[in-house]
């Protein structure tokens, strides 16, 4: 018990102090979880929201693996960009193994079904309740498809909530494909676990908590979005465009 | 007279349930037709039919394709945005230039008395009112037939009055009417012609006059009694 108060006061030091290598390790945590998640959302809200609109044969089974793939281990994700980006393997050309640039490939490809899965069940339930008023209106299904993941923008706040919280938090990929190498892919979790091993329970502990607070800061600053736009929402400005732009190649 | 829709042994099949059985019928530019019957009983599938919005698993239904349509539903569907753009999308989707649709949108918000609400979120107008931005959604369309589906069922009596003005209006206009509705005196008011639906089945069609004074097959005559008293 004493251990951990003590851990608990250390960690708190350091976090007030600034410690440097906590900052460096902060910021890299963030950036590589933020542009996974940007990477991640920009392809996974265009196809989610695809997949809710769309009927194909085989949707069925596209949507049972998609599905699957939100227990996607991330060690095993890990493994598999691991294996892509060796020396030997199809994407070994780029030398991207134990980069920053290899940690966000490998959480892209951990947070893309999350993103996918709940935004294509958003839709799904919106275009079931309101997508024959959008086709009655003249909008095929890509139309339809961007219409309501604008209308179902605050609902998507939480989906990105949601992935930035598995990219953040997880362990396994950014471990095998970054290599939890000091000053260069050492990011919160990987370096929770090294000290962790290594018996450093202050700087461990101090970046647990970190990684909450940062997890609980991202939560307060979207529902303060969230409620700022509702409230801006009742005086809109009179040229208010639903979407600034025609989207090419789909047909209204 | 334009036939706007001949419809011929039309039925529709969602999986095992028959929501249309053997429709036949035909309406002319002009008319103000009225749907009436029990709940489930197909006015809402006709509609949607006659809109293309669901097709007809066997029969044939051949439409008047030079005739604009619009459909305003039960509980109309509006974008989490201004009350003219609402109206602007539906233009928009249409070809008109955003900026266009704009200016058109403000034309036709002032058409059934939402000048004022205009940059109003949609979303936070009354039921009333909600209608109405559905029909000026619709009218600015500038349809040849208008397809309403229950539109004033959720309304209190102020906002119903005002959406069936708006109504008679547009038909006044010459806009061709058909609509759904459990409201007798509604059907009376506004309808020239009557058909009774039940079980996906049409058992009547009649002039509003005859419909409510000549004699009705059973169900018709047991709906009417039941919905009058």
């Amino acid at each position: 018990m004493n251990t951990f108060s003590d851990s608990v006061s250390t960690a708190f030091s350091l976090i007030a102090s600034l410690d440097p290598l906590l900052g460096s390790i902060v910021l890299r945590s963030l950036a590589v979880s933020a542009l996974a998640c940007l990477l991640a959302s920009s392809a996974g809200l265009v196809l989610g929201a695809w997949l809710g609109v769309a009927r194909f044969r085989g949707r069925g089974a596209v949507l049972t693996v998609l599905n699957t793939l939100l227990a996607l281990p991330s060690v095993v994700v890990g493994l598999v960009i691991y294996l892509l980006l060796s020396r030997s393997g199809p994407l070994g050309f780029l030398g991207w193994l134990f980069s920053f640039k290899a940690m966000v490939l490998a959480q892209t490809v951990l947070v893309l079904p999350v993103v996918m899965a709940l935004v294509r069940q958003t839709i799904e339930d919106a275009d079931r309740l309101h997508g024959e008023q959008f086709q009655s209106l003249g909008a095929g299904k890509g139309m339809r498809s961007l219409l309501l993941l604008w209308d179902e923008r605050y609902t998507l706040l939480t989906v990105l909530i949601a992935a930035f919280g598995r990219a953040i938090s997880e362990v396994g990929a950014v471990m095998v494909v970054g290599g939890n190498i000091d000053g260069f892919t050492r990011v919160m979790t990987t370096a929770i676990a090294l000290e962790t091993s290594k018996g450093d329970l202050p700087l461990a502990l101090a970046l647990g908590l970190l990684l909450l607070a940062v997890v609980l800061l991202l939560n307060v600053l979207i529902a303060l979005v969230r409620r700022w736009r509702e409230r801006v929402d009742q005086d809109l400005p009179a040229d208010a465009s639903p979407l600034q732009a025609r989207q090419p190649g789909i047909a209204p | 007279m334009t036939v706007l829709f001949d419809m011929k042994g039309v039925g529709v099949h969602f999986g095992k349930v028959q929501a249309l059985q053997a429709c036949a019928l035909r309406i002319n530019a002009g008319e103000r037709v009225a749907l009436v019957g029990s709940n489930g009983s197909g006015k809402s599938t006709l509609l949607r039919t006659l809109h293309g919005l669901v097709r007809p698993t066997v029969g044939t239904l051949q439409v008047d394709g030079a005739a604009r349509q619009a459909m305003l539903f039960q509980h109309p569907y509006m974008l989490r945005t201004s009350a003219r753009a609402n109206v602007a999308l539906g233009l928009w989707l249409k070809g008109v230039a955003w900026s266009e649709a704009n200016n058109q949108a403000l034309h036709a918000l002032e058409r059934v008395g939402l000048g004022a609400l205009a940059q109003r979120n949609a979303k936070a107008l009354s039921g009333g009112q909600q209608q109405r931005l559905a029909l000026a959604r619709a009218w600015a369309l500038q349809p040849d037939v208008l397809l309403l589906d229950e539109p004033t069922a959720s309304l209190d009596p102020g906002a119903k009055r005002e959406v069936e003005a708006l109504m008679a209006e547009f038909a006044q206009a010459g806009m061709t009417l058909i609509f759904s509705s459990h409201n007798l005196g509604q059907v009376k008011r506004l309808a020239s012609r009557v058909m009774y639906l039940e079980h996906g089945r049409l058992l009547a069609d009649l002039p509003t006059q005859d419909f409510f004074n000549g004699p009705l097959p059973l169900e018709a005559e047991i709906f009417v009694k039941g919905e009058i008293v």
